[in-house]
């Protein structure tokens, strides 16, 4: 066995174990896109061009609430943004890497891939090391679209009654888990929802969920500045 | 078509920040105060997610009393705090739910 297939799957063996949570999260989406009146193939065509669980499902839940396009663009850089910090992490491994390699892994780089790769990147040297962010990469990929395409055949029979899409907002709440127990972030998190649902109805083109993310980062610069003061 | 078109918009701004994560961005460009700001992006983008679709109805109008799904989050909000468990905070906000309308 080549090195590289080695180093490949031992992405795929370590990121197995992370697919668990995935494979209702890929289901979820697919149901959803469905019941919010989005044929297969528009669904099919959202896993496998944006490939990214939470900018998926603001994508559904701002497209069916008639947002804007830029009000839809802007919420999912939004959202991938929170991701920028730890490719600033990776990107002392990969430097070496010729730029077709450098593409290959941007598309396949997901929370998940990251997470378990990250830590094999930090303890190996091998110059084949990326063949294990790109096996884990791939798995993530392969369990996102079959998981889909589940949702999508479960979509077509699920009657609208069941109010699946309830999940949505579950689904983001289920997100900050880690983030309930710090009083900054709580104060966050009650400061940008009681602007959204507050200007839901007043701001348009459905900005709301612009204005009250950037309102809640203000605050939080705002209170970590204050923090950090006092720390001082 | 134009579905297409922003769907591809998506994928490619989805693209460019990951790509930017490897290619372009340096450990060394984010200092204390822009890394403590970034790690508050979920708390400040998800609630403007979450609170409408809790608390408004379907025509956008707030809806506090008879409303199932504020109950619902309030459960998996404390599933959420207790298990730290993406999984088991939706599942119980959905059962919460199902139970508050079909079977209350």
């Amino acid at each position: 066995m080549t090195n590289k297939l080695k180093i490949f799957l031992k992405g795929i063996k370590d990121v197995s174990p992370l697919m668990i949570p995935v494979v209702p999260f890929g289901v979820i989406f697919g149901v959803l896109a469905i019941e919010l009146g989005f044929n297969g193939y528009t669904t099919m065509g959202m896993s496998i061009i944006i490939f990214g669980g939470a900018s998926q499902i603001i994508f559904l839940q701002l497209f069916s609430a008639g947002a804007s396009s830029l009000v839809i663009l802007s919420s999912v850089g939004a959202v991938n943004s929170r991701h920028l910090l730890y490719g600033a992490v990776l990107s002392e491994h990969l430097s070496d890497l010729k730029l077709s390699w450098k593409i290959i892994i941007s598309y396949f780089l997901v929370d998940q891939a990251f997470a378990v790769s990250n830590n094999y990147l930090k303890k190996n040297n091998d110059k084949n090391k990326h063949f294990h962010l790109f096996g884990a990469g791939v798995t993530c990929w392969i369990i996102w679209q079959i998981t889909t395409y589940f949702g999508i055949i479960l979509g077509s029979v699920i009657p609208d009654k069941l109010g699946l899409t309830f999940a949505i907002p579950l689904t983001f709440l289920a997100l900050l888990v880690n983030d309930f127990r710090k009083i900054i972030n709580v104060i966050v998190i009650l400061v940008s929802g009681t602007i959204a649902t507050l200007g839901y109805q007043i701001i348009p083109f459905k900005a709301y969920v612009i204005i009250a993310s950037l309102s809640g980062l203000i605050v939080a610069y705002i209170l970590t500045k204050m923090m950090n003061k006092k720390n001082d | 078509m134009t579905n297409w078109f922003l769907i591809i918009y998506c994928g490619l701004i989805t693209f460019f920040t990951r790509f930017s994560m490897i290619a372009l961005l340096k450990k060394e460009m984010f200092n204390d105060r822009v890394r403590e700001v970034l790690s508050y992006v979920p708390s400040a983008i998800f609630p403007a997610i979450i609170f409408p679709a809790i608390f408004l109805d379907s025509a956008g109008s707030i809806q506090i009393e008879d409303n199932p799904k504020i109950i619902a989050a309030f459960i998996a909000t404390i599933v959420g705090i207790f298990t730290r468990n993406i999984i088991a905070t939706i599942f119980s906000g959905l059962a919460s739910y199902w139970f508050l309308v079909f079977v209350v």
